[in-house]
C-alpha cells in the first residue's frame, strides 16, 4: 500500500509538471522549434524520409510500395517510412496534416491534390520551398503539360511534382442495360434527358447518386460548369473574374436540378462505392464519376471495361479533361530535404510514374510515358490528355481553397434537396467572398 | 380473479413487445454476423443464417485486431489512474472539508457536463506541444483529467456513507489524514474501486469524440476503426456487424458479469452530489 | 485557501468542531492531495475553455493560425448560417422527443417491473439496461443498417405495406418559414431519436426503478385504504414522489442531446439538408476538416452556453442542498 501511495504522488507531480510547463509556454515553444529544424537543414542526415500519403486502398498502396521499392533500388542508403493514413478517402489524412503543419512538424515530403489544395494553403503561408531549380535540372519543363505546371505553381514558382492524373468528367454506364433498352451513351444534355426519361419508363433509375459526403453532388455539378463555360470560363470563376450569378451558371444548376429528377431515393445514404455498385448491379444505369470508379468496377466488383460497362466523357465536355492530380512537395524546415529532392526526382521520372500509374488505375502526369504498359481506358485517356484542355477540378481541391470548397458542399448539399436555384445562386455568391 | 389474470396478461404483452424492439439489433447482429461472407442478399437478411460460420468474425477481428489493442492499452491505465485520484479527491471532499471544499467540488463537477468540444481546439494545441498528440498516452492523460469530476463525484458519495465515528476513533488513537486513508478508507473501498473502475472502462472504451481527433490511423481506437468499417457497402455488412459486436463485446462482458455494479454506478454518478 | 479553523460550518458529514486544532497540519494535507486535481480541471476545463473563447473571437479559419481579433464575426455569421440554423432546430426537436420518450418509456417499464406479479423481473430489466453498456458508435452502426430505407425493417414493413423513407427523409413536420430554414419537426430525426432511446431508456429504467424502491410501501397502502384507484395512485402519489428522479435525469438526458455527435456521426452523418445534423458533428466537420477553427469555436462555445442553461441551475441547486 505504501508503494501504491509512492506511485501515486509521482505520478501527481508529473502531471503537475506537465500541465505547468505547456500551459504557459505553448506559444513559445512553436516559435523555437520552426528555428531549430530550420537551421538543421541542408545536412544529409540519418532522419529517416517519410512519404505521407492516404494511398492505403487495394491498387494505390500497390502503387505506393513499388514505388518506393523503385526508389530504395536507386537509393539503397536512404530509410524510407510509408506514413499513410487510412481513412474518409484522404480527410482523415488533411486533417493530420494540416495538424502537424500547424506544430511545425511537417512529414519529409506529403500527397496533396495539385492546385488551389496546396497552393493556397501551405504555400501561400511560406510553408512549401518551390522547385524551379529541381524542374531544370530534370528536364521537366516540357515533359509535364503547360496547364498542369501552371497548375501547381503559385505566383510563378512551382512547388510540387504531379504523380498521377485521374480525369473526372467521365459518365460510366452499364452496357447490358443500354443494350437491352437500344440506347447509345449520351453526350449532349439533350440526349442525356431523352436516355434518363427512357430509362426511368422502363423501371431503371438512370442516374445514381451517392451524396452522403456531398463532394459527389460538387463532382456532378463541376461538369456541368464546365460544359456550359467551357475550360476558360470555368476557370475563372474560381478567380472571381466570372460571378456566380452569370446566367450559365443559374443554366448549370437548372440542368443539374432537371438530373436531380432522376437519381435514386436513397442517394443521402450512400457514399460513391455504394452508387458505383448500384450501375454495377444494373439497378441504375449511369454515374457520374471520377476514374477511380474504374478501379472499383475492376478490382472490387471484378467487372471488365467494355464489356460490363462503358464510359463516355460528361455531356457536353467532349475535348475537355477535369484533372485530379495527386502530387508531392518539398516543406521547409525538415532535416532531409536532398533525400526529398532524390525523391520527387524518381517520382516525376517517367520510370517512377510507369511503375506506380498501372498498379494504382491512374494515368501518368508525364506526356512521355509508356502507354503499352496501360489498359485500354487508360491509352485513351492519356490521349486525350494530351490533347485536350485542362481544368482543375473543384470538387477534390484543385481549382479553390478548401474553406470556399466547404461552403460550396454546403450549399449543394442544401440544394439537392431545395433545388431551390435562385437561393443555390445567392449561397454561391455568398461563400465566393472567401475567394 | 379473471380482472387480474387479464392484467396480468396485458403486462406481458406489453413488456415482451417492448423487448423485442429492444432485442431486434441484437438479433440482427447475430444472424447477419454469422452468416458466410458470401451470403449477403438483402431478401435473406432476417433470416436465421444457413449454417453458422465465423469468417465474418475473422475477417473483422483481422482488420480491428491492432485497434482493439490500442483501446487495452487506453482503458486500463486510464481507467486506474482516474480511480485513484478521484477516491484521493473524494476523501479529502467528503472527510476533510474546509472552507471553500464545497466550492471547489462544484467547480470539479461542472467539468463533468461541459460538451468537450469546447475544449478540443486547445487540447490539440497543447498535446501537439508536449509532444502527446497522437499518441496513446496523450489520450490516456486525457480521460484521467476528464474522469476526475466523474470519478471524484462517486467517491464522495461512496465515503459519505463511511461512519464519521470510524475516522474520530481513529484520530483519538492518533492516526493523522494518510493513515486514516491507508488504513481505513482504503479498505473499505473496494466496491468503491469496482463500481468506479467499471463505470470508467465502459466510458472510455466506448469514448469516440477524443479518439477521432486525437489519434490517427494506427493509434485509433477501437471505435474510431469501427466507425471507418462501417457506412457503406465496401466492407460487406456481415464484416460490420461483427466488427461491432466485437467492439461491444469488452463492455458487454463486464455488463454481464459485473451488471449490478454497472447500475450502481450508473446511480451513483448521477444523483446529486 | 488557509485551511482556518472556522469552517464546516456547511456540512454535516465532516468531523465536528471541536477538534479542528488537531487537524490544522492534516487539513493542509488535504488540501494538497487535492491541488493537482485542481489544477488540473482549472487548465483543462476553465483555462481551455477560456481559450476557446479566444479561439471564437479571433479570424482563424485558414489552415495557418491567425489570432487577430474578429469580434463576433464568427457568431454573426454561423446565426446567419443556413446549416447551424438548422442544426438549432434539430438540436431543439432530438432533445424534446428523446428527453420525452426517455422518460414515459423508463417510467413505464418501472412501473410494470416493479408489480409484484411479474416473473422474469430481472430478465425483462437485463433486456432494457444492456444497451448502456454499448458506445453510440456501436449502436449508431447497427441503426444506420435497421432504418436504411433500402435495408433493415423496412424488408419487414414493406409486407405490410409500409416504406418509411426514415434518415433519409427531408420532409418537416408543420414547417413554416423562420430565419433561412424552414423551421418544424425534421422526420428523419425521428429516426436518431429512435436509436438513442434504444441506448438510453435502460438509464431512466434504473433510475424510476431504484426511485420507486425506496417509496415506503405504507404510502401505497394508505393511499389504497382511502380509496384512490391504481391510476390515481401513481398519478397523484407515486409519480410527484418521483419527481427529483425526473429532474435528475432529465439533466443527464439534456447534456448528452445537446452534445451529441458520436450516435449522428457514425449512423446518419449531417444528411441531406442538414436534416440530421448536430451542432457537435458540425464543429467536428467545420473545424477539424474545414479548418474553420474560429467558426469550430464559436459553435463550442454556444454548445456549452447551452449545456450551461440546463446545468448552472442544477448545480447550483444541489450545492444550497446539500448545506
Amino acid at each position: 500500500m505504501k508503494r501504491l501511495l509512492t506511485g501515486v504522488f509521482i505520478l501527481f507531480s508529473m502531471l503537475v509538471l506537465i500541465a505547468c510547463s505547456g500551459g504557459n509556454g505553448s506559444e513559445e515553444t512553436t516559435g523555437t522549434s520552426e528555428e531549430t529544424n530550420g537551421s538543421s537543414e541542408g545536412s544529409s542526415s540519418s532522419a529517416k524520409l517519410e512519404i505521407f500519403s492516404w494511398w492505403t486502398g487495394a491498387g494505390e498502396e500497390d502503387g505506393l510500395l513499388a514505388l518506393l521499392e523503385l526508389f530504395q533500388e536507386k537509393y539503397p542508403d536512404i530509410e524510407v517510412e510509408n506514413a499513410a493514413v487510412a481513412g474518409g478517402a484522404g480527410t482523415n489524412a488533411k486533417a493530420v496534416l494540416a495538424s502537424r503543419m500547424q506544430g511545425n512538424d511537417p512529414p519529409a515530403t506529403f500527397q496533396v491534390h495539385g492546385g488551389a489544395e496546396l497552393n493556397d494553403s501551405w504555400v501561400a503561408a511560406g510553408k512549401m520551398e518551390p522547385l524551379d531549380d529541381l524542374y531544370e535540372e530534370e528536364g521537366w519543363m516540357d515533359k509535364f503539360p503547360e496547364a498542369l505546371i501552371e497548375l501547381v505553381s503559385y505566383e510563378g514558382h512551382i512547388y510540387s511534382v504531379p504523380v498521377n492524373i485521374h480525369r473526372s468528367n467521365v459518365l460510366w454506364y452499364n452496357k447490358k442495360i443500354f443494350e437491352e433498352h437500344g440506347l447509345t451513351p449520351p453526350t449532349t444534355f439533350d440526349e442525356f434527358f431523352e436516355v434518363a426519361e427512357a430509362l426511368k419508363e422502363a423501371g431503371v433509375t438512370p442516374l445514381a447518386l451517392g451524396d452522403k459526403e456531398p463532394w459527389t453532388a460538387t463532382h456532378v455539378f463541376e461538369n456541368i460548369l464546365l460544359a456550359k463555360l467551357g475550360p476558360e470560363d470555368y476557370g475563372k470563376l474560381w478567380t472571381g473574374e466570372v460571378p456566380f450569378d452569370d446566367e450559365r451558371v443559374v443554366e448549370s444548376a437548372e440542368i443539374f436540378k432537371q438530373m436531380l429528377a432522376y437519381i435514386n431515393d436513397d442517394h443521402s445514404s450512400r457514399n460513391w462505392q455504394d452508387a458505383s455498385q448500384l450501375v454495377a448491379n444494373g439497378e441504375a444505369a449511369m454515374n457520374i464519376m471520377g476514374d477511380w470508379a474504374k478501379g472499383y468496377f475492376v478490382n472490387d466488383l471484378g467487372l471488365t471495361v467494355n464489356e460490363d460497362f462503358g464510359y463516355v466523357t460528361t455531356p457536353e465536355t467532349e475535348g475537355m479533361f477535369m484533372v485530379v492530380t495527386d502530387t508531392f512537395g518539398l516543406p521547409k524546415g525538415i532535416e532531409n530535404p536532398d533525400d526529398v529532392k532524390k525523391f520527387l526526382s524518381v517520382l516525376g521520372s517517367v520510370e517512377g510514374q510507369d511503375v506506380f500509374n498501372p498498379l494504382k488505375g491512374s494515368i501518368p502526369a508525364r506526356v512521355d510515358a509508356d502507354k503499352s504498359k496501360y489498359d485500354e481506358y487508360g491509352q485513351d485517356t492519356m490521349e486525350d490528355f494530351q490533347n485536350d484542355a485542362l481544368a482543375p477540378s473543384l470538387a477534390h481541391g484543385s481549382a479553390a481553397p478548401e474553406g470556399f470548397l466547404t461552403r460550396f458542399n454546403q450549399a449543394i448539399n442544401i440544394f439537392v434537396t431545395q433545388q431551390d436555384v435562385e437561393q443555390f445562386i445567392e449561397a454561391l455568391k455568398a461563400a465566393a467572398t472567401d475567394l | 380473479m379473471p380482472v387480474m389474470r387479464l392484467k396480468k396478461t396485458v403486462l406481458y404483452i406489453v413488456l415482451i413487445t417492448i423487448s423485442l424492439f429492444f432485442l431486434m439489433p441484437v438479433y440482427v447482429m447475430l444472424v447477419t454476423s454469422l452468416k458466410p461472407l458470401g451470403n449477403i442478399s438483402l431478401e435473406t437478411m432476417w433470416h436465421l443464417p444457413p449454417s453458422i460460420d465465423f469468417s465474418s468474425y475473422a475477417e473483422a477481428f483481422s482488420k480491428l485486431a491492432p485497434n482493439f489493442m490500442n483501446s487495452v492499452y487506453l482503458v486500463v491505465p486510464a481507467t486506474i489512474l482516474s480511480a485513484l485520484l478521484g477516491a484521493m479527491n473524494g476523501y479529502v471532499l467528503s472527510k476533510w472539508k474546509f472552507k471553500g471544499a464545497d466550492f471547489i467540488f462544484t467547480l470539479l463537477l461542472f467539468g463533468m457536463f461541459i460538451p468537450y468540444q469546447s475544449i478540443l481546439i486547445p487540447l490539440i494545441q497543447f498535446l501537439r506541444d508536449i509532444e502527446l498528440y497522437n499518441t496513446i498516452p496523450g489520450l490516456i492523460l486525457v480521460h484521467v483529467v476528464y474522469g476526475l469530476p466523474i470519478t471524484t463525484l462517486m467517491f464522495r458519495n461512496f465515503y459519505a456513507n463511511i461512519p464519521d465515528e470510524l475516522l474520530e476513533a481513529a484520530k483519538i488513537d492518533g492516526a493523522g489524514f494518510l493513515q486514516i486513508f491507508r488504513y481505513i478508507i482504503l479498505p473499505l473501498s473496494v466496491s468503491g474501486f469496482v463500481v468506479v473502475g467499471i463505470w470508467q472502462f465502459t466510458n472510455i472504451w466506448n469514448e469516440f469524440l477524443f479518439a477521432v481527433t486525437i489519434t490517427q490511423s494506427d493509434k485509433q481506437p477501437i471505435m474510431v476503426a469501427l466507425q471507418n468499417l462501417s457506412g457503406s457497402q465496401i466492407v460487406a455488412w456481415n464484416v460490420q456487424m461483427a466488427g461491432a459486436l466485437i467492439a461491444a463485446m469488452p463492455t458487454l462482458l463486464v455488463y454481464i458479469f459485473l451488471g449490478k455494479y454497472f447500475v450502481r454506478g450508473l446511480l451513483a454518478g448521477s444523483v446529486k452530489g | 485557501m488557509e485551511p482556518a479553523s472556522e469552517t464546516n460550518l456547511s456540512s454535516e458529514v465532516t468531523i465536528s468542531k471541536k477538534k479542528k486544532k488537531v487537524l490544522t497540519k492534516d487539513h493542509w494535507l488535504a488540501i494538497g492531495f487535492l491541488m493537482p486535481s485542481i489544477i488540473l480541471i482549472l487548465i483543462f476545463v476553465y483555462g481551455f475553455i477560456g481559450w476557446t473563447g479566444y479561439v471564437s473571437l479571433s479570424n482563424w479559419n485558414t489552415v495557418v493560425p491567425d489570432f487577430s481579433f474578429a469580434g463576433l464575426k464568427n457568431y454573426i455569421f454561423l446565426f446567419q448560417d443556413f446549416r447551424f440554423q438548422a442544426d438549432l432546430r434539430n438540436n431543439l426537436f432530438f432533445t424534446i422527443l428523446f428527453i420525452s420518450v426517455v422518460l414515459i418509456l423508463g417510467l413505464v417499464l418501472a412501473i410494470l417491473l416493479d408489480q409484484k406479479m411479474v416473473r422474469g423481473e430481472s430478465l425483462f430489466r437485463n433486456i432494457f439496461f444492456f444497451p448502456m453498456a454499448l458506445s453510440f458508435v456501436v449502436t449508431g452502426v447497427v441503426w444506420q443498417w435497421l432504418l436504411n430505407p433500402s435495408t433493415g425493417v423496412n424488408l419487414l414493413l414493406k409486407h405490410v405495406g409500409l416504406e418509411p423513407k426514415w434518415y433519409t427523409d427531408t420532409s418537416i413536420i408543420a414547417g413554416f418559414e423562420l430565419g433561412k430554414i424552414e423551421f418544424g419537426l425534421p422526420v428523419a430525426i425521428i429516426s436518431v431519436v429512435i436509436a438513442a432511446v434504444w441506448q438510453m431508456t435502460g438509464f431512466a429504467l434504473a433510475m424510476y426503478l431504484a426511485g420507486l424502491r425506496n417509496i415506503d410501501d405504507e404510502i401505497r397502502e394508505a393511499a389504497r385504504i382511502d380509496g384512490c384507484s391504481e391510476f390515481q395512485l401513481y398519478w397523484k402519489v407515486i409519480i410527484p414522489q418521483l419527481k427529483p428522479i425526473t429532474m435528475s435525469i432529465v439533466i443527464m438526458m439534456a447534456h448528452i442531446s445537446l452534445k451529441i455527435f458520436d450516435l449522428i456521426y457514425a449512423m446518419t452523418g449531417p444528411g441531406a439538408n442538414f436534416v440530421t445534423d448536430m451542432p457537435g458533428v458540425y464543429m467536428f466537420e467545420t473545424t477539424f476538416r474545414g479548418n474553420y477553427y474560429a467558426n469550430g469555436a464559436a459553435i463550442a462555445i454556444i454548445m456549452l452556453l447551452m449545456v450551461a442553461i440546463f446545468i448552472l441551475p442544477y448545480l447550483w441547486n444541489s450545492r444550497r442542498e446539500g448545506r
